[in-house]
């Protein structure tokens, strides 16, 4: 497409009525509601998600206090179910999803030279539809009691095994808001994702070849198409959950025939591409974060793109180590534990290029770095207790046991929510136009990090002496106690270090100052433009000649494409 | 390297339309995979009849009508690329209506099966995952079928510009996509679970 014709793409002016003052609260959800622009729904995605983090965050408190010592009656039992399953299902889909789309959508058409997304408006649809799935999920609090006595909120865990599901079991209306929930999140997760595939294979500006696409980009393809694959088999077991409770139909009805493990096959088939599509868009901000912060180009970057690729196939091909318990058969047994070894090689190759890119770098431990160094121990924790699970002796002993907890809040906290952390101090500068504040994130980094492990790492060893998970209370005497009381201890440094984040957040936007276009000197498109960027993007289209198109603006007598 | 790389003069990108409506075409056909895959598993597994074997008969005209449906739709775009607009409206209309006669076939194989041999959603897995793959497909021909019919209407009042070929080539591309869709669905069920 040349650049005449991405005229059709500008956003819409907002209406200019109702005598709205420009700043004024009308104005601004005026402007919400009508935005076509993708950084403006980008700040909503992630600003939405960040919402919905500390909702759900809250919840995983008031889990952690229930859980401190034991016969404990903070809470009652099928209130902890709730709990579980909401924390559980709106980290992975209104947390996570949003924000790393929010990432993607605020970051790829600057990256690539463009000025909007493909399609502006699939884009604000794709918001508007995740968003209302949230609130349709909460709203089951409200909305689903009422005959029966039967429960509010989905109880059911978030992935909802099937017989637990069924009619019989799941009375009144939770499971239903929990099935149309998620129904409708996964359109608007497919709608943004070809909205990101279009966008990046067809809006690159001149001279930006797939070779020479940032890291950022290139993983963010790599989720686009796991999304498009991965979505439909989540929408296609809610699609039969709904035909099994309203219609009759059989799918997981064991006693016509139907098969309970099914449900487990389907929901894994997404639910294990689902965690790479939330931790490849971390990768993706360690690879943008290292290389900038150690003065120095990414080390291996055909050998990054080819390990994401590799990452998003297997991905596809190792769902039922979430089931060696089921009982299948030891062919099958031993395919999904080799295929859950294999995805080992391509994430090792990754780390060990972050730190070939540190090695011999002017380290420079500004904020985001200090994130995607704790990410980097972190992210090598969960990949080893990772490996140890996919041994399935192993698994035999401790699935469904703390220790899968603890493996995969490694991976999701350890993994993505501190490169979320680094992406969002790397990134507020260009959003916002000002600096984040160091002492008050260096705080944030120590508490949340400390709080952190001290959550989460003593449930391996309650996992070990094995506490199964999702129970709301357990005796005295087991062993459980002492790892259970350090665990809720942790999580009150998580919310102390949280405070100071989402007061620098507000802190920084008032008192901080400003940033400029370039803070952190790096390389990429997106620091070409002001901060914040105009509606427009870019002044002129730039034309790129290398990995590191800035770098060749700032240096032109030294300029990268010589060498590449 | 020491010399600049030379720029290619022509900076072309590939259409957003088409890689859009490849990557729609990519995610529906994981979701038809899935419901593939259950019929696929329950084959043979009904606790009580009617069974595939006993009820289901090869579905020759409509199968036909759709695959055909296929050809007339390219000649109508050949039609478009010419510039002939009537011979466009001529292939177009013939192919709504095979698509239509499609639908009507289902409609009717549908009203047999339920009211004749006693078999709906909830009477055994067969009809669970017989319904649910073929109402899947039918959604999509109802869809097609929606899309095409405005394309015709629009066409005739005039209101598609010339240059909005490859609009129009996206239908179609869909159009194929629904027809792909039905060798594999007839295959599954009229052929290989007939057995059953």
């Amino acid at each position: 497409m040349n650049h005449e014709t991405l005229d059709d793409n500008f956003q819409i002016p907002p209406p200019e009525r109702i005598g709205a003052e420009r700043g004024s609260l009308t104005r601004i959800v005026q402007e919400m509601v009508f935005t076509v622009d993708h950084k403006t729904l980008g700040l909503m995605y992630i600003a939405s998600g960040l919402l919905f983090f500390v909702v759900s965050g809250l919840m995983a408190v008031m889990i952690r206090i229930q859980l401190a010592v034991p016969r404990n009656h903070f809470l009652d039992p099928d209130v902890f179910n709730r709990l579980f399953t909401m924390h559980g299902t709106a980290m992975v889909f209104l947390v996570g999803m949003p924000i790393i789309f929010g990432f993607a959508n605020y970051l790829i058409p600057l990256m690539i030279g463009a000025r909007d997304m493909a399609f502006p408006r699939l884009n604000a649809f794709g918001f508007w539809v995740f968003f209302f799935s949230g609130l349709l999920l909460y709203f089951s609090y409200l909305g689903a009691p009422g005959l029966y006595a039967a429960g509010s909120a989905p109880d059911v865990g978030w992935f909802a095994y099937s017989p637990l599901t069924a009619k019989a079991f799941s009375r009144g209306h939770s499971t239903d808001y929990w099935t149309l929930s998620l129904l409708l999140g996964g359109i608007g997760s497919i709608a943004t994702s070809i909205n990101i595939i279009v966008t990046t294979l067809c809006l690159r500006c001149k001279g930006m070849i797939l070779g020479r696409l940032p890291l950022f980009v290139w993983m963010f393809l790599v989720v686009a198409f796991l999304v498009i694959i991965a979505m439909p088999p989540l929408s296609a077991c809610q699609i039969m959950l709904i035909l099994d409770r309203y219609c009759g139909a059989h799918f997981f009805d064991t006693q016509a025939g139907g098969s309970a493990v099914l449900w487990q096959h389907f929901f894994w088939i997404f639910g294990h591409p689902e965690v790479y599509i939330l931790i490849l868009p971390g990768f993706a901000v360690a690879s943008e974060v290292i290389p900038v912060f150690s003065r120095k180009p990414i080390f291996g970057y055909p050998v990054m793109v080819a390990a994401s690729v590799m990452i998003g196939f297997i991905s596809l091909g190792v769902w039922a180590h979430h089931m060696f318990t089921v009982g299948m058969t030891s062919i099958g047994n031993t395919f999904f534990a080799i295929s859950t070894l294999l995805v080992a090689i391509p994430t090792g190759i990754k780390i060990f290029n972050w730190i070939g890119t540190m090695y011999g770098g002017k380290l420079r431990f500004e904020l985001p770095m200090l994130f995607c160094l704790a990410f980097l121990f972190q992210f090598l924790i969960a990949g080893l207790t990772g490996v140890m699970l996919a041994i399935a002796p192993f698994d035999w002993q401790l699935s469904d046991s703390y220790f899968v907890v603890a493996h995969f809040h490694y991976v999701l906290i350890g993994g993505l929510l501190f490169t979320i952390f680094a992406g969002l101090y790397y990134w507020y500068p260009k959003a916002l136009g000002k600096m984040p504040d160091f002492k008050l994130g260096l705080w944030h980094f120590i508490l949340f990090t400390v709080g952190f492990h001290i959550t989460f790492f003593p449930q391996h060893i309650s996992g070990f002496l094995g506490m199964p998970r999702r129970i709301y209370t357990y005796d005295a005497g087991r062993g459980w106690d002492l790892w259970n009381l350090i665990s809720t201890i942790g999580v009150f440094f998580q919310v102390i270090g949280i405070l100071f984040f989402v007061f620098n957040l507000i802190y920084s936007y008032v008192k901080g100052k400003k940033a400029g276009d370039d803070p952190w000197d790096a390389w990429s498109l997106e620091w070409a433009t002001t901060s914040p960027p105009p509606s427009y993007n870019f002044e002129t289209i730039p034309e790129v000649r290398s990995r590191r198109p800035l770098w060749d603006l700032k240096h032109p007598d030294d300029p990268d494409w010589k060498y590449e | 390297m020491t010399a600049a790389p030379a720029q290619s003069l022509e900076w072309k990108m590939p259409s957003t339309r088409k890689v859009a409506v490849i990557s729609l075409i990519l995610t529906e056909s994981a979701l038809f995979t899935i419901f593939l895959v259950a019929y696929l598993f329950y084959m043979g597994r009904s606790l009580n009849p009617p069974y595939p074997s006993q009820v289901l008969t090869f579905p020759l005209f409509a199968t036909i009508a759709l695959l055909s449906s296929s050809f007339t739709i390219v000649f109508s775009e050949m039609a478009l690329h010419r510039g002939n607009r009537l011979a466009f409206h001529f292939w177009w209309a013939l192919t709504i209506a095979l698509g239509a006669y499609f639908l009507w076939f289902t409609g009717t194989e549908w009203k047999h099966l339920i009211f004749t041999e006693h078999l709906t959603l909830a009477t055994n897995v067969f009809g669970t995952t017989f319904y649910s793959l073929v109402g899947l497909h039918a959604s999509h021909v109802i869809i097609g079928l929606f899309l095409l019919t405005l394309i015709l209407v629009l066409s005739l009042l005039g209101k598609i510009p010339a240059d909005h070929t490859e609009h129009i080539e996206m239908i179609s591309w869909y159009w194929h996509f629904v027809d792909v869709i039905w060798i594999v669905v007839v295959t599954v069920v009229y052929i290989i679970s007939i057995r059953y």
